[in-house]
């Protein structure tokens, strides 16, 4: 069997002056996973991360993100994938409706295409009625949501969440999750950050990164057996407790 | 009661973001105000902050109103805000210096409360404090926060965006705080597993609370039947427990779904049911609840 790739990354590395900040990273993501990149605040994993979505140049190695190289063809990157982060994703003081329509022009779908995508989006979300809120009006649970839908209106190949589910309830995280299923049920691969650990174990693989290296990397169940450990948060301290680069 | 609040409200425009909240807090405890954002927890520490009028209700902190005595309550307590609201150009020390001195005391003076706290940012004390990482930036706050030797410290969503190691040494710095200096602590989170670490909790949702006691307690009054199950196809499993006609709710939890159950529901009846839909090595449990479990539970039935 021929493996896609959507992510390949080797020897990835960035120093700001004398400070590595991600250290010879190498991994592979295979087309339609789950992947959730693990490390403790001050681990690399923002810096990595900029690095895949074309927003920082590294400073050796390389890494093609859906098939384009992230030095050489940053654009060609940034209009093949979804970004979403806790801290901004949307525009408060746009509509629902407003909000779709700038993003999907951005990535520069037609009009016939927005409005299309806009219908299925509001019908699976349940969000008919909300179609001009203004999104500020919104409940949290809600703009995250939406905020996912919006980083996989253009149909990129791969999505970036860094950390979606941040401050949101026990339901709504729950429910996010199943977004995310349902995304990569439709092929699109998802290169999710998290720090809660139960989240970690909906992830087809997982990797760890500490002092600006990727320690483990492997299925949630393949961890907890090399670790000896009765889930993934054992599985977080032993290799955090491993790191001589304090964030503290 | 150290803090108490008595039909606490206040109204942004068209959010209510409190809505008649009363709580109390005895005297070195540690006090959780556990929920997601939005819930009004910012809200309520502003106002027993003294930075935010409320629209109704009262609130006293160390027996002292926080509309009238805002004065004399701002030097009893520590309030370290959601944000980092520290002075970016100045130094770590420098921040440390200027606390210090707006309360009329000294760094030598109270150095035995912040020492377990600021010895792991102490090298780095002529580093600006924009510059620091995050969770030196939480060290310093908390820090600056202690260092009048404060009666009470709200601490608004300390942990937030903190990876699990940093959250469980932050906890290990809060209960030596209350254990060696007898420091009330009035501390939200989001995180639901924080809430075994508080002595009493209140579940907060939409400006209310769904419930106020112990999280032993909390747990214990949770009624419903509750079941883990798993089998080799998580993913189907998931709509196929939907469609159960005894199962009331199903969420994922970690590796396993923990579903909620009517009183006459049967788990080999379940057992057929998902071996007929095609699982095998279907394992079902019934177990008793978290704390999350208790959140959802309560939060379901206070939307109908």
């Amino acid at each position: 069997m021929k493996e896609n790739y959507v992510i390949e990354a080797a020897g990835l590395t960035k120093q700001f002056g004398t400070f590595v900040a991600c250290d010879h990273v190498t991994f592979k993501v295979h087309e339609g996973e789950i992947f959730g990149f693990l490390g403790a605040n001050g681990a690399g994993k923002t810096t990595a991360m900029r690095m895949l979505c074309g927003l920082s140049v590294p400073s050796a190695g390389h890494a093609t993100v859906a098939g384009y190289d992230v030095y050489h063809q940053a654009d060609q990157v940034k209009k093949n994938i979804g970004y979403m982060s806790q801290k901004f994703s949307l525009y408060d003081d746009l509509t629902v409706a407003e909000n779709l329509r700038l993003f999907g022009g951005i990535y520069g779908m037609s009009r016939r295409q927005i409005k299309e995508k806009t219908a299925i989006l509001l019908q699976e979300l349940g969000f008919e009625n909300e179609r001009d809120t203004m999104v500020r009006s919104l409940p949290l649970g809600w703009k995250q949501k939406l905020a996912f839908s919006l980083a996989i209106f253009h149909e990129p190949k791969i999505v970036f969440l860094d950390e979606p589910t941040g401050g949101v309830d026990p339901i709504t995280r729950r429910q996010f999750w199943e977004l995310i299923y349902r995304a990569a049920d439709r092929g699109i691969t998802v290169f999710v950050t998290t720090h809660y650990m139960d989240e970690a174990e909906y992830c087809d693989r997982v990797s760890i990164m500490v002092d600006g290296q990727i320690r483990a990397l492997d299925t949630p169940a393949e961890l907890k057996r090399t670790f000896e450990a009765e889930n993934m948060y054992e599985v977080f301290l032993s290799l955090a407790r491993t790191a001589i680069r304090t964030d503290s | 009661m150290i803090v108490s609040v008595h039909n606490l409200k206040k109204r942004y425009r068209r959010v209510q973001a409190l809505r008649e909240v009363s709580f109390d807090v005895n005297e070195g405890e540690i006090f959780g105000l556990i929920g997601p954002d939005g819930a009004g927890k910012t809200t309520l520490f502003r106002i027993l902050a003294t930075l935010l009028l409320p629209d109704g209700g009262t609130a006293s902190v160390d027996w002292l109103d926080v509309v009238r005595d805002y004065k004399a309550i701002r030097r009893r307590i520590g309030y370290m805000p959601g944000r980092f609201s520290l002075y970016q150009d100045l130094t770590v020390e420098e921040n440390l210096q200027f606390f210090a001195t707006t309360f009329g005391t000294t760094i030598q003076e109270n150095y035995h409360l912040i020492k377990d706290i600021y010895q792991h940012i102490e090298r780095f004390k002529t580093r600006k404090a924009g510059q620091l990482s995050g969770g030196m930036k939480q060290k310093l706050a908390l820090s600056c926060a202690l260092i009048h030797a404060p009666r009470v410290l709200f601490l608004d969503e300390p942990t937030t965006g903190v990876d699990p190691v940093s959250r469980k040494e932050f906890w290990e710095m809060l209960h030596h705080l209350q254990h060696d200096y007898g420091i009330t602590i009035v501390v939200s989170t989001p995180y639901m597993d924080e809430a075994m670490k508080c002595d009493r909790i209140a579940l907060m949702q939409d400006g209310q609370f769904l419930q106020i006691d112990t999280p032993q307690a909390i747990i214990a009054g949770y009624e419903r039947n509750l079941w883990s199950v798993s089998s080799d196809h998580m993913h189907q499993l998931l709509g196929h427990l939907r469609q159960w006609p005894q199962a009331t709710s199903v969420f994922s939890f970690g590796v396993t779904y923990h579903v909620t159950v009517s009183p006459d529901a049967d788990a080999n009846r379940l057992r057929n049911f998902l071996a007929q839909k095609g699982h095998q090595h279907i394992d079902i449990n019934p177990i008793s609840a978290s704390i999350e479990d208790a959140f959802m539970a309560l939060s379901t039935t206070r939307q109908g």
